[in-house]
């Protein structure tokens, strides 16, 4: 069936099997390997992107579901669409180590970025328990926690300029 | 001179920015030409005998390319998958090593045990037609625990092997170990489990392979951490692939832990597939599929006993263990629960007598092998635990206790009586500095306010000592190593100046694309922006044994230190030529040759330059070029060491044990880049807490399936399991290697677990409770609870 979606701020056409999940689809037929696949019971959180503003496992969501919504993926988050600027989350798991392997760090991203984008002033409590749903086995999320509550930090500085 | 950034800055990682922005390049994430999908068919039974397998249903099935199963690997007379490790028993003869075919022949031996490779245009198609093979098994009865696996009459896995026990292991003087237990004061004594794990890296294993009829070449891309030697073990041993004919790639790798360090069966059909069927294949395992096929760690039952005078010194120390080794030798199997356990149970103690006996042992579940730590932290939470005990029954401080038999810093260099000698250490400095980063003396206002909660609080220490930076390739070699444990760099100079380093470690996680570019600025006075970190590809990094063991700072660092040093050698003789002066007038520092005493210099630049464009240059003493190679073989183990103390909450109601606070004094030697430290040693704990608290492999007796097989039923550590950890070095530097450095990336999970169990223990103990099995989850202390000997209700 063919489907038609905004992609990272880009209108998008596929032909798609109907039972193609969203993860599958996007790192097997339009090439944005950045949302990866770490597990399959939708515990991992390792393919977390942003459907209509929202985060979720883009491995549990099938394509037709995409069909005139809006997805952001990790390779969107940066700044202007083909500019080098990372985004303030971004900047920030780099600027605190929040990432060893990097295999979790797409979806830590996105939930990251969800988390603080819902509640602007996040406390470290709010972090930890909004990151249930995202497994990380390098780091043992302390860098995590401390590049979240930056980047959000960052986020808000931003909002207000 | 431009910006640079040497040993002990933290710069921002290099690597960061791919992994940030999606652009990460997994073994996933390829694509080949005309690439085919493959799936494995994989025993559902713990032991059966195959009778026969009916590929006709599969072939007919849409887009099946091919099946391959047991008898075409025979049919093409190809090897055994190789174990890296021949140890042998008291007497000196070998351990039982009974083949490992890269799929099954005969017999399955555990649930994952892989008996068919369907090859299929898509994965779909794949795994549609998977479902249609039809394999014909008379299932046996299992054994999947090892105390049951050496009882007579216990299934047996090998007609060969009788009781199931490969080896028969032990180290040290038994009998002076008995002369001492007979004049102790007190023996403490006790019996533990130390559960089965499963390493877990985010990436799931993963295999591309090709095969070019025009170069007669292959290719395989595979989630590996040694590259190098998988393409040893599996082209000259397994499928008679010549060395040159052989590329191995494994690029960003989604972490490791151990997992992904052996040379596993399916990177050998794969590359065997590839040729047979003219096209490229993939396979990615599910999370599922990994539960079932990634080796798993751990997995002792241990009877240990510890003599001690009337003042708490030890006199003797004795251990018995069995350990699981699952259905088949994986790559270091037989290695770790004796070669990495026996050697490090004096700790950072001076027990003078030591003795341990391990049966290695084989059991119907996935092979067991190396996990982080591997060895070190089943021997650090044995001593640890019954250090406790001992104190706790002759009414002696858990602290004191430590420290009245702790190693003194002027002891060292120390040798223990099982093998190893530590060469610098300082264990009380690094107690001292625990003590007072876990502010233990106000522990007693904190256990009181859990007290007003309800809550049970504890405090528990652990100390420790690994050896790692592995090895020493001669010592390894009589210990039963069949390959060298040295590591390579080269050093490649760019006539302009910039760098790319070629080095035989694999970074997954690590942060080695910063830490070895460090060293590069450090000691070559370039760029830390002009260096490049190359690894993971057979065909551009000369040879490499591969990361694991907290080896590829102390080996690869130091094999990268000796190159560039030989680079600045060679860099002097260019400078004295180009200089006019002598060669040992030539001074190096900070990227400038210079003429000593005089204002005479050639920059780094320069020289790189002259290199390369020879037109003045001693051609006739020297080959062009600026680059250059360095093997590095360690002449002793290092060994870090340190001291943890966690801090934990038992709710009485629920029996939920909750990590409050937890701090580490680690002696890593010198700290290239204190930032990845702090990160290794953050992740190390956690992975320790998860086996402490949380992580359990569980198979069922009889089917031998496994229980845990998903994350749905294999608890990992999530972020809110964990408070905000302190970590704080204390360092002492490593006499023998270049740098100083010890390594970091185990022992956050050798510490941990005796930490965390201690804590859990002394939060009980006013109800009688004098140990607890791993992992403290919320039904195990429950129960115990219900059967203290004292009411549950809290002061």
């Amino acid at each position: 069936m063919q489907i038609s979606f905004t992609l990272n701020g880009r209108p998008t056409t596929v032909d798609v099997e109907p039972a193609t999940h969203v993860a599958e689809l996007l790192r097997e037929q339009l090439n944005l390997t950045g949302t990866h696949i770490g597990c399959d019971t939708s515990q991992c959180g390792a393919c977390v992107v942003h459907l209509d503003g929202l985060p979720v496992k883009s491995c549990t969501l099938l394509a037709p579901a995409l069909d005139g919504a809006t997805l952001l993926t990790v390779e969107g988050l940066q700044g202007a669409p083909g500019s080098n600027r990372m985004h303030p989350m971004q900047e920030a798991f780099r600027e605190h180590h929040g990432l060893q392997c990097g295999f979790c760090t797409p979806g830590m991203l996105m939930t990251a970025v969800a988390l603080a984008t819902e509640k602007p002033a996040l406390t470290e409590a709010d972090v930890r328990h909004g990151l249930e749903g995202n497994i990380c086995r390098c780091t043992g999320y302390q860098n995590i926690v401390v590049s979240v509550l930056a980047g959000a930090a960052a986020m808000n500085a931003a909002k207000g300029e | 001179m431009g910006n640079v950034i040497g040993i002990g800055a933290s710069p921002k990682r290099k690597e960061d920015q791919r992994f940030l922005t999606g652009r990460g390049n997994y073994v996933s994430d390829i694509k080949r030409p005309g690439m085919a999908a493959g799936v494995f068919v994989r025993s559902p039974h713990g032991h059966a005998k195959l009778r026969g397998i009916d590929k006709s249903a599969a072939l007919a099935a849409p887009g099946v390319i091919a099946v391959l199963t047991g008898d075409d690997v025979a049919d093409d007379g190809l090897g055994s998958l190789p174990c890296g490790w021949g140890i042998t028993d008291a007497k000196g003869v070998p351990m039982k090593e009974p083949p490992f075919p890269m799929l099954a022949q005969d017999k399955v031996r555990f649930v994952g045990d892989m008996v068919a490779f369907v090859i299929a245009e898509t994965s779909d198609q794949a795994n549609a037609a998977a479902e249609l093979l039809t394999v014909d098994y008379e299932v046996l009865p299992s054994v999947v625990g090892v105390l049951e696996a050496v009882r007579p009459g216990a299934p047996q896995l090998f007609d060969d092997v009788p009781n199931n026990i490969c080896c028969d292991w032990e180290l040290g003087d038994k009998a002076a170990v008995e002369t001492a237990f007979r004049k102790a004061a007190h023996v403490a004594k006790l019996s533990l489990v130390n559960n089965r794990l499963i390493g877990n890296p985010m990436e799931p294993r993963a295999a591309i392979a090709e095969y070019e009829p025009g170069t007669d070449r292959f290719t395989l891309w595979t989630t590996s951490q040694f590259p190098h030697v998988v393409r040893f073990l599996m082209g000259a041993l397994v499928l008679n692939i010549p060395q040159h004919k052989l590329r191995v790639v494994a690029p960003d790798v989604g972490g490791g832990f151990g997992v992904k360090q052996f040379h596993y069966g399916e990177e050998a059909v794969i590359t065997w597939a590839a040729k047979r069927v003219m096209r490229p294949i993939k396979w990615v395992a599910s999370r599922s599929e990994g539960y079932v096929s990634d080796r798993h760690g751990r997995d002792h039952v241990t009877e240990a006993e510890l003599a001690l005078d009337e003042t708490g010194k030890f006199l003797a120390f004795r251990v018995k263990t069995l350990a699981n080794m699952g259905g088949y030798l994986s790559t270091f199997g037989p290695n770790i629960p004796t070669n990495l356990y026996g050697p490090l149970l004096g700790g950072v103690y001076t027990t003078p007598a030591i003795y341990c006996n391990v049966k290695v042992v084989f059991t119907n579940t996935v092979p067991v092998d190396a996990y982080r730590g591997a060895g070190r932290p089943e021997a650090t939470f044995v001593l640890e635990r019954i250090v406790d005990v001992a104190a706790s029954e002759m009414g002696l401080d858990r602290v004191e206790i430590r420290r009245r038999n702790m190693i003194p810093k002027e002891g060292y260099p120390y040798q223990t009586p099982v093998l190893v000698q530590y060469d610098s250490g300082d264990p009380v400095g690094c107690l001292d500095g625990a003590l007072v980063a876990a502010d233990v003396k106000n522990f007693g206002i904190r256990k009181s306010e859990s007290a007003r909660k309800g809550k049970f609080r504890g405090l528990g220490y652990s100390t420790y000592v690994e050896a790692c930076g592995l090895a020493p390739s001669r010592f390894a070699g009589r210990l039963g190593a069949r390959g060298g444990l040295y590591e390579s760099a080269t050093v490649r100079v760019h006539p302009t100046g910039q760098v790319t380093v070629m080095i035989g470690t694999h970074n997954h996680g690590q942060g080695h694309e910063t830490t070895f570019a460090q060293i590069v600025s450090e000691k070559l006075g370039v760029s830390f922006e002009n260096v490049d970190i190359v690894f993971g590809d057979t065909d551009r990094v000369q040879f490499g044994m591969g990361t694991y063991g907290s080896r590829s700072l102390v080996v690869g660092g130091a094999a990268l230190s000796k190159a560039t040093d030989k680079v600045v050698a060679k860099g002097k003789k260019i400078a004295a030529h180009l200089l006019e002066a002598a060669e040992v007038d030539i001074q190096f520092e900070a990227g400038k040759f210079s003429v000593a005493g005089t204002d005479r210099t050639k920059t780094f630049e320069e020289i790189a330059g002259a290199a390369y464009v020879p037109h003045n240059y001693p051609l006739e003493v020297l080959e062009p070029g600026l680059e250059e190679q360095a093997y590095y073989d360690p002449v002793n183990f290092t060994y870090p060491g340190g001291c943890h103390i966690a801090e934990v909450e038992v709710d009485p109601e629920t029996g939920t044990v909750t990590l409050v606070n937890y701090t580490a004094v680690d002696d890593v030697g010198t700290v290239i880049n204190p930032m990845i430290v702090e990160g290794q040693l953050h992740g190390g704990i956690v992975q320790g807490v998860g086996q402490a608290l949380f992580e359990n492999a569980v198979y069922d007796e009889g089917s031998g399936q496994l229980l845990s097989g998903s994350l749905m039923d294999y608890c990992m550590p999530r972020a809110d399991h964990m408070p905000m950890m302190k970590v704080a070095t204390h360092s002492t530097l490593c006499t023998h290697t270049p740098m100083g450095v010890k390594g970091c990336g185990e022992v956050g999970t050798i510490g941990s677990p005796a930490a965390v169990i201690n804590a859990v223990v002394d939060a009980l103990s006013h109800l009688g409770v004098t140990h607890v099995d791993m992992p403290a989850t919320p039904n195990r202390i429950w129960r115990l609870l219900q059967n203290a000997s004292l009411p549950v209700a809290a002061e």
